[in-house]
């Protein structure tokens, strides 16, 4: 018996090893940093949970945790409603070159988001970009998308972009695999496309839609690469402490501080946790 | 995208990790004995003669021709020069590195306003081991005390930036501007160009945490004072007051371009005239070279306009030096290829390819001083820049920890290119968000 037991460890030993290399041991290793504090004068001492506190009361991690909730609340909705819209119409069989359609909607996810955001970022310029073209073509003035009060709305229409596609995939592969006598059997019912969509397709989509809420929450907690990316052309309106992710970047790189950067990843970890689980205890309640 | 933000993270999660091994040393760096040389010249020679390998990072363009001929003169050396990116992007590089307890450099240009900052942390090597002092007298006086920290060596100039104005004469004939000799007259020609032509403005500025500190440094404002650990920092000193009044003016009238220095967006500006004048160091020439090859003949340096007429006071702006790591393997090697990059031969060689340096021989030469500058129309532009040099106002110092500073300048400074507030506001930000940090680290901060 024990022998059997063995034989199965083995098998998984490989991804256990590589799992506790690369996932497990990062994350103890910030938890183990983040209760130390290593000063240039005086060197590194134990503080216990001083860095935790800190952080509760640090109000730029909290301005940060602020704009990517922001960012969820408006973005996040504004996309998946755009993937939703899409998926349906490929999926309706009466548009005209769907296959073409669901590549080029699908494209901009292969695109880097480094390059994806420079792209954008040459768009955006007022001084040398397409915004000038624009102002100058219409003799209009365009309001600049890289000053403060709009830069994370230009972000949005750079992550949408992105993953508008994505997000649309998924939805698409779900309404793919309901069986078809379904809609044969409703329209012999009379329902009509919208009924069909109502009854038939949203709630075969249920679980999909969590799982795609679920990837662009993470990925709204996570936001990093665009604001760095654009930092270069807006340094004024993209703040060092922009996101969590990037305040605790700029707190390691640029300051040094490595263990009040690992307490705020950790403490941005659990938070991310935190809003996943309540999104999906909501959703799993409703369903039952 | 997702997965490339999640791998990132995980990235970042695993140099953490790699960070483990540079953890733990509790020096606090306030030592201020300097070491005893035990390295003499002839050593180092042997060293050079000896060969090896050497790791060198910088970004300084004229190095190019001075590791090849190096590695003529010795064939032993080889010698790998890596561009990682200029500046803030370097020292980010260079500290996780050191850090990390691998792939450390043995050579790093690191800039004045940031070498004390590594002297402090134990990242480089103090210079004296190999008798850097008999050096005294090689270099100019500015930038040989401020490779110094007490009676510590920790770097060798390589280049110097004492400030001048370098202008498009296109765009200032164009639209009959006289050189501005005075602040008073730069104001004006700012006006006077930006009502002449609304694309173009007199310089570009959107927040620049070196420039504005060079300002305040030629208008008298002293608003860092460091004693060893103990650190004074004050932005509403007269000096700095001054320079607010003048840039706050061109900022509400929107007399500078919008345009984030080093950009793309920038080199085309600086090429096409809507950027017609900058106030930076006298390092600038090989950049615009080889950045604004679309300018070549339009530019010019004139000396550095004056808070009153007939005064000649200029300050630094940028310059850097070479360091030893602590971390290098190598150490003699090391310092046998950074006397030859910035004392011997390298030093002649970089000056022909239109660095400015930092070595009173170079400096002094006619050569030097008569050298004309195709780009710059034939001028002969040092003549300028050597007298920048030689009017430095004496007394300014940086923080121990300049390079955190100036990464968060923008957080609130930018403000008052955005519309948020003034720079003397911003400017007080800046000075809370300096000393909060300099406590955290342990500073005395008076």
């Amino acid at each position: 018996m024990t022998r059997r037991s063995w034989i199965g460890w083995q098998f998984v030993a490989p991804f256990l090893a590589v799992f506790a290399l690369v996932f497990l041991a990062p994350i103890a290793y910030s938890a183990y940093l983040s209760l130390y504090r290593t000063k240039l004068i005086g060197g590194t001492s134990f503080v216990g949970a001083q860095n935790y506190t800190k952080a509760l009361h640090d109000p730029q991690f909290w301005s940060a945790v602020g704009r990517v909730s922001l960012f969820l609340i408006v973005q996040v909705p504004i996309m998946l409603l755009l993937a939703l819209l899409i998926a349906l119409a490929i999926d309706s069989g009466r548009l005209y070159g769907a296959a073409f359609f669901r590549i080029s909607i699908f494209l901009p996810y292969a695109v880097p988001a480094v390059v994806a955001t420079l792209m954008w970022g040459f768009m955006y310029g007022s001084q040398f970009g397409l915004i000038r073209n624009l102002n100058e073509w219409f003799g209009v003035t365009l309001p600049d998308p890289l000053a403060p009060n709009l830069v994370l709305a230009a972000i949005g229409n750079i992550t949408t972009w992105e993953f508008v596609g994505y997000n649309m995939i998924i939805l698409y592969a779900a309404l793919r695999v309901v069986d078809p006598s379904l809609y044969e059997a409703a329209a012999i019912d009379g329902a009509g496309q919208f009924r069909i969509i109502r009854a038939i397709k949203l709630p075969a989509l249920r679980g999909p839609l969590l799982i795609t809420t679920m990837f662009s929450i993470i990925g709204s907690f996570q936001l990093f690469t665009e604001p760095v990316v654009l930092r270069t052309i807006a340094p004024n309106a993209i703040l060092t402490y922009f996101t969590p992710n990037y305040y605790a970047w700029q707190l390691s790189v640029g300051g040094q501080q490595f263990n009040y950067s690992a307490t705020v990843a950790v403490v941005m970890g659990l938070l991310t946790m935190l809003v996943a689980y309540l999104v999906q205890a909501r959703a799993v309640r409703k369903a039952v | 995208m997702r997965m490339t933000r999640r791998r990132a993270l995980l990235g970042a999660a695993m140099s953490l990790t790699l960070l483990a091994a540079g953890c733990g040393s509790s020096d606090d760096g306030t030592d201020s004995t300097p070491a005893k040389t035990t390295v003499s010249d002839a050593d180092v020679e042997a060293a050079l003669q000896a060969g090896g390998n050497l790791t060198v990072w910088a970004w300084e363009p004229t190095l190019t021709k001075v590791v090849a001929d190096f590695q003529i003169k010795y064939p032993k050396v080889k010698v790998n020069l890596i561009k990682n990116g200029s500046g803030n992007d370097q020292y980010t590089a260079l500290q996780n590195a050191i850090k990390a307890g691998t792939g450390v450099p043995d050579v790093a240009q690191i800039e004045y306003y940031a070498l004390s900052q590594f002297a402090l942390s134990k990242a480089v090597t103090d210079l004296n081991t190999f008798g850097a002092k008999s050096l005294d007298g090689t270099f100019t006086p500015g930038p040989w005390s401020s490779v110094h920290a007490g009676d510590k060596i920790y770097g060798l100039p390589m280049d110097s930036g004492p400030m001048a104005l370098f202008y498009n004469k296109e765009v200032f004939d164009k639209y009959g501007i006289a050189i501005p000799k005075t602040w008073e007259d730069y104001a004006a020609a700012a006006a006077k160009l930006h009502q002449a032509n609304p694309k173009a403005w007199i310089t570009s500025d959107s927040g620049d945490a070196g420039f504005t500190t060079s300002m305040i440094w030629q208008a008298g404002g002293r608003p860092y004072k460091v004693d060893g650990t103990t650190v004074s920092i004050n932005f509403a000193d007269p000096g700095t007051q001054k320079w607010t009044g003048l840039w706050q003016g061109l900022i509400d009238k929107k007399l500078l371009a919008p345009i984030p220095g080093w950009s793309d967006a920038w080199y085309k500006g600086l090429g096409d005239g809507t950027i017609a004048s900058l106030v930076i160091g006298a390092w600038m020439p090989p950049n615009l070279e080889s950045g604004v090859k679309a300018a070549s003949g339009k530019w010019r340096v004139a000396p550095m306009p004056q808070w009153a007429a007939g005064e000649k006071v200029t300050s630094e702006n940028g310059g850097s030096s070479l360091a030893v790591t602590e971390a290098s393997q190598n150490k003699t090697l090391a310092y046998g290829f950074m006397k030859y990059a910035t004392v011997a031969e390298g030093a002649q060689s970089r000056t022909d390819e239109g660095a400015f340096p930092a070595t009173t021989a170079q400096i002094n030469a006619d050569a030097f001083k008569n050298k004309e500058f195709p780009y710059l129309g034939g001028q002969k532009a040092n003549e300028v820049l050597a007298e920048a040099a030689a009017n430095v106002a004496p007394g300014w110092s940086y923080l121990p920890f300049q390079v955190f500073a100036n990464s968060v300048y923008n957080d609130s400074v930018g403000k008052a290119y955005t519309g948020g507030g003034t720079l003397q506001d911003g400017l007080k930000g800046w000075q809370d968000a300096s000393t909060k940090y300099g406590q955290e680290q342990g500073f005395t901060i008076q």
